[in-house]
């Protein structure tokens, strides 16, 4: 007989369900957050929400871990051992406040530019680097710099808009997709659910990865690249596409800068764009063969012909490229080896980038029309899309890379097509359209704009006469003049050189930089803990605001506590990196769906609120009042009430009446329209400005009105990068804002207005050392349920990965006798360290990779000092230098893109042996003591509710 | 010991797309979320959650295996682990207590947990791993198809599915009645040639896994140099297609 016990089948598990913004990765999906009893029961993804539709992450589904974890700081902390020690005690809101103001209004009387402002995963840019503007600081930026700048500036240098943020391939339509580099980097749930469509349609997907996991996993076909050599793949791509005649020369010609003509005269004109008296970039006309503006109505550009002028003969743009990319240095032959990739298998993939752009015709009924007038009477596409993040970007090449990746996107015409890749709003949105770097005014003044921006030429730098750099990481100065995120990775480093100047504070927020943040972790955390003869701390005072308590917590003299993404209000801003999709102009926000309750502690407090409280008593412009008083009583209150321009402020809906979306005044009720709304707001494109956008008068109209810009701007993608020439016309010699004579070389090589690959200065270096010294590339990849440092104080997720190996290639494991559960030292030119290893086969035979930031120094995050994070687990940090060997010339180079300063993680280079027996761990560290304790011995998430 | 139901009126499973499964994990913390937290059955314990040797109890889990072909590079297939709701399942007739059940109506096999001691045949007689006795409580855990959810009047319909199910980012786990020729599950299965696993143990699973497609190369030609071998070569070429423009 069968049974049929009784069970309750319709539980009803919460009081109410808060829907607001997930942060335990930078995806920003929507959740719903189930309440009981006042507490969080369960989280869930919200159905209705443009980011992930429902869907979660493992991460997401894991944040009432996150929010419960024992590692949440409980009030300030001021420092009472030595710095590392983790020696604290918990001070009161006034006595922290108190402090700060202390250590910062002098400097900002004095020498503002001494306090260095860095954020790490920060969501809220545009407020906190407002604040560094109005502080008076050029030394504000966030992780970009280590992170991904690479694929965001070329993005927007070349196209107006970049992958991720503002950029997505056209799921719906694509016909074949190319994912280059791509690990859980950004946009988690949005590129699974966009797999998942390709995938449920059949759609082909190609992977160029050195490793085949996750998303590379699932790809129909893998190309099992060698690191650094991406460049030279696509170029390959390109040459293959030319040689055949597989381009889109109507798109080239209308929508990019193919036809502009280039100045050829000797001079300080030479190499830019040739334009008429009003400034207007010329193109050569077929018809009349003649120039004409590029936006002529009418003009039929000539892509072959140049224009001969006083004996002088300025080509276009596209002669240049093609004359770069036909160089037989870029055949599939040529490059096949450094690629690892056979040139049989480069020239099918170029065949089936055509097959898909230009064989199976892809036609929205949209009509539309253009910037010049012209009706179109459908959106033609070109369904081919591609995906590249970190795989790219973290190479000191991978400005260029991500550039000859953009250019073969309009060779093929496959951006703001149907089927190719599509801009999110607030993009397009050109360099040119962009803010340029501010830098100082003096003591006690604001800058007069944004500290970060984009640069168009030499005299945008933040250099002085000499040419030294003005920040201390020197971003926008003649050693990374496009380093639009700023160089967080240098930081410390130069803080504790004193180069080129010494500063008094650091003030970090949610930036681990005493571990997995920084390269060369030992030497890092040596650096936070130096002194000087007289005993003094090298780098005076050290503030960090973050929620947990991480390894940089116990570097920090002072800890600003803050609250979990569930105790707070936040603004996910078109002012900064918005939520938009392709069809939708969004933005979202945050806000405390439980309080913050730390009992028997001083308790946290949301960090922008915090910053907002700290510029007040500052009294920091803006912050403050006419007389004196707050300005805002916390962010909730800027978010709605602070204005960046007339009618633009945070957030871009329900202003005005509460009618308004884009443009409109502060609207008191407007927070309470977010939270009924599920945390977002959105606007959807209307469908005949969904493509084409840089061009579309329907689009231009639309983003205008929305307040995205103020007036139409319409731009053809740059093939040929104008800025980029300026810095090496200066480099050559001309203009009032020259390069020091160490730095012309550099300039003139790596500023190059098309795009090349060259060999990442970092594997120059191994290379250099010898055949066969360093002979493995080496790499990390972020898990998808890990995001950084944070999931490891995670109880479920650190389940799922608590310690990482080196994956080693089978012939290596084969080679070197290498057994299970074997140790090995891992030496690159920087040091050597000793770590667990594990066979893979599935990757390329010179690589060898781990998971990233699982490896935790004993004591931090709540965790036993005996857990496998930190008994086990380990870093690569280790092994990379933040600065280059010597080569012979007396300077040392930052480990970075010469052009952006994006950290090059991943030139690493190595060899591996085996380890004897009895092998640990190294390097070892001492553990820190836990500010906040251990976490406890069981959970039983839900019991209560039993 | 135990009896399973002469026939069911429904066979609920899963049906798990392993061309499209990431290894993502979000199914994993999805489930160990809602079964913990809805209360319908004891939490999934967490011990030492925060130490040397964390072991908790979770009702799916996902490996990563490294396949090598004869021919051909290393492929990495995604598998998620659960139970499969086997229609002549071993780990109810082991059951010397009947706290291991089969439900007549859907097929779905459940543990009484007030009836379970533990004694963990059940978990011995399963082909597929699939059960896990809980650290804390004691009592055997296993995948309830989220049975507190799937028809939960206090849910919105649309979210009346498996956690796992509505969690899934790219969309591989699929929920229905694989007894119904024309359920979407049932039609996906015959369209992507579904596969029981490990049929040879004779225990009828319900839950059927999508293969991988194919992988490798298209076969593409590669192009033919039109532009290069053109007459004037690649600016010949140019020329000649802009006046065509």
């Amino acid at each position: 007989m069968a049974r049929t016990p009784t069970l309750e089948l319709a539980p009803r598990i919460a009081d109410e369900v808060r829907r607001t913004t997930c942060y335990m990765c930078a995806c920003r999906c929507g959740i719903e957050v189930h309440l009981k009893d006042g507490r969080v029961r369960h989280i869930e993804g919200n159905r209705d929400h443009p980011v992930n539709r429902g869907v979660l992450c493992a991460k997401g589904a894991s944040g009432v871990m996150q929010h419960n974890a024992p590692s949440r700081l409980r009030a300030p902390l001021l420092r009472t051992g030595p710095r590392g020690s983790g020696a604290m005690r918990e001070i009161s809101w006034d006595e922290a406040m108190d402090l700060a103001v202390g250590w910062l209004a002098p400097l900002r009387a004095t020498a503002p530019e001494k306090l260095a402002f860095f954020t790490g995963r920060d969501q809220s840019q545009s407020l906190t680097g407002w604040w560094a503007q109005m502080f008076g600081t050029p030394n504000f930026a966030a992780h970009g710099g280590f992170c991904s700048v690479n694929m965001a500036a070329a993005g927007i240098y070349t196209l107006g808009g970049a992958f991720w943020e503002f950029g997505a391939p056209d799921w719906e339509r694509s016909r074949l997709h190319v994912m280059f580099g791509v690990a859980e980097d950004h946009d988690s749930n949005p590129i699974k659910i966009g797999l998942g469509r390709l995938k449920a349609r059949g759609t082909r997907v190609i992977a160029v990865n050195p490793v085949r996991t996750g998303y590379a996993a699932i790809a129909d076909d893998w190309i099992a690249i060698t690191p650094g050599s991406d460049g030279l793949l696509i170029l390959a791509l390109a040459q293959e596409l030319l040689r055949a005649g597989r381009i889109d020369l109507d798109y080239l010609a209308r929508w990019t800068d193919a036809g502009i003509l280039v100045d050829g005269r000797e001079g300080p004109t030479k190499g830019l764009y040739l334009r008429d008296a009003e400034g207007r970039p010329l193109v050569r006309d077929r018809r009349q063969g003649a120039p004409v503006p590029w936006e002529a109505a009418g003009a039929a550009p000539d892509l072959a012909r140049g224009w001969v002028a006083d004996g002088v003969e300025h080509r276009p743009v596209f002669r240049h490229l093609a004359d770069r990319l036909l160089d037989p240095a870029h055949a599939p032959e040529a490059v096949a080896g450094r690629c690892g990739v056979p040139a049989a298998r480069i020239r099918a993939l170029a065949a089936e980038l055509a097959a898909a752009a230009f064989d199976a015709p892809l036609s929205l009924p949209r009509p539309w029309t253009d910037f010049r007038g012209e009706r179109h009477a459908e959106m033609v596409g070109r369904p081919v899309s591609f995906h590249a993040m970190r795989g790219i970007a973290a190479h000191a090449n991978g400005f260029q890379t991500a550039r000859a990746l953009h250019v073969l996107q309009c060779l093929l015409g496959a951006v703001e097509a149907p089927g190719g890749m599509r801009f999110k709003p607030p993009c397009p949105r050109p360099a040119a359209a962009q803010p340029r770097p501010h830098g100082m005014q003096g003591p006690g003044r604001p800058l007069a704009g944004p500290p970060l921006g984009f640069p168009l030429g030499p005299e945008d730098l933040l250099v002085d006469a000499e040419g030294r750099p003005q920040r201390l990481d020197k971003a926008f100065s003649w050693e990374a003049p496009l380093a639009v995120h700023g160089i967080m990775h240098m930081v410390i480093a130069n803080a504790h050189a004193g180069d080129p100047y010494p500063v008094d504070t650091l003030f970090f927020y949610m930036a681990n930089m005493a571990w997995n943040s920084s390269m060369n972790t030992a030497a890092t955390m040596g650096m936070l803990a130096d002194r000087r003869p007289d005993g003094e701390y090298v780098i005076p005072h050290i503030i960090c605001a973050d929620a947990y308590s991480s390894e940089m917590v116990a570097y920090s003299d002072l800890v600003l506590p803050d609250t979990t993404y569930l105790e707070r209000h936040d603004c996910i801003s078109l002012l900064d990196r918005p939520i938009s999709e392709p069809e939708a102009m969004a933005d979202s926000i945050r806000w405390p769906v439980v309080a913050p309750e730390r009992p028997g502690h001083a308790g946290v407090r949301p960090f922008q609120s915090v910053l907002l409280d700290l510029g007040a008593r500052l009294g920091l412009p803006g912050m403050v009042r006419e007389d004196g008083s707050p300005r805002y009583r916390d962010y909730a209150d800027y978010m709605v009430n602070h204005e960046r321009r007339p009618g633009i402020g945070p957030l871009a809906g329900w202003r005005g009446d509460g009618s308004a979306g884009g443009r409109g005044a502060p609207n008191p009720g407007q927070l309470d329209r977010y939270i009924a709304n599920g945390g977002f707001w959105q606007a959807h494109v209307p469908d005949g400005a969904a493509f084409f956008k840089p061009w579309n008068r329907a689009w231009q109209d639309w983003a205008t009105a929305m307040g995205l810009q103020d007036r139409p701007t319409p731009y053809p993608f740059a093939l040929w990068v104008e800025p980029l020439r300026r810095f090496q016309l200066a480099a050559e010699g001309h203009g009032p804002r020259q390069p020091p004579a160490h730095l012309r070389d550099r300039i003139r090589r790596y500023l190059d207005p098309l795009p090349f690959w060259h060999p990442p200065p970092g594997a120059e270096e191994a290379e250099a050392a010898g055949a066969g010294a360093f002979p493995l590339h080496a790499l990390t990849q972020r898990p998808m349920p890990m995001y950084h440092s944070w999931g490891s104080q995670n109880a479920w997720l650190r389940q799922i990965l608590g310690q990482n190996l080196l994956f080693l290639p089978e012939e290596l494991w084969r080679s070197e006798g290498f057994a299970a559960g074997d140790w090995a030292h891992v030496t690159s030119p920087h040091g050597t360290i000793t770590v667990p290893v594990a066979p893979m086969a599935a990757q390329n035979a010179a690589t060898v990779w781990t998971w990233n930031a699982i490896g935790k120094r004993a004591g931090a995050w709540a965790l036993d000092p005996a857990a496998p994070e930190a008994t086990g687990g380990f870093l690569l940090n280790h092994l990379i230098g933040e600065l280059l060997p010597d080569r012979g010339d007396g300077r040392r180079w930052s480990n970075s893109d010469p052009v952006t300063g994006q950290a090059a993680w991943f030139d690493l280079r190595v060899r591996v042996t085996r380890a004897g027996p009895g092998a640990s761990l190294a390097p070892a560290f001492p553990a820190q003591a836990s500010p906040v304790g251990r976490g406890p011995d069981r959970v039983l998430h839900g019991s209560d509710w039993r | 010991m135990t009896a399973l139901p002469a026939r069911t009126e429904k066979s609920l499973g899963l049906v798990i797309d392993l061309d499209t499964c990431v290894g993502c994990q979000a199914c994993v913390t999805s489930c160990k979320e809602w079964n913990s937290a809805s209360g319908t059955h004891l939490p999934l314990a967490d011990l030492d959650p925060y130490g040397a040797s964390p072991r908790g109890s979770f009702l799916n889990r996902v490996h990563s295996f490294e396949v090598v072909p004869a021919a051909g590079p290393a492929v990495v297939v995604h598998f998620p682990r659960s139970c499969l709701h086997c229609a002549d399942a071993p780990c109810v007739t082991v059951c010397p207590t009947g706290a291991s059940w089969k439900r007549a109506e859907d097929g779905i096999v459940l543990v009484d947990e007030g009836a379970c001691i533990g004694c963990g045949l059940c978990a011995w007689a399963c082909p597929y791993g699939a059960r896990e006795l809980d650290g804390a409580a004691g009592v055997m855990k296993k995948c309830t198809l989220c049975v507190d959810r799937i028809g939960n009047p206090n849910l919105p319909a649309a979210d009346r599915v498996p956690a796992c199910v509505k969690a899934c980012p790219t969309g591989a786990r699929h929920f229905g009645d694989l007894a119904d020729p024309a359920s979407a599950v049932s039609r996906l299965v015959a369209e992507r040639e579904g596969f029981a696993l490990m049929p040879e143990q004779g225990t009828r699973p319900v839950n059927r896994y999508l293969p991988p497609r194919p992988r490798g190369p298209a076969g593409a030609a590669p192009l033919a140099p039109a532009a290069a071998a053109a007459p004037g070569g690649f600016l010949g070429w140019l020329d000649r297609a802009l006046d065509r423009l």
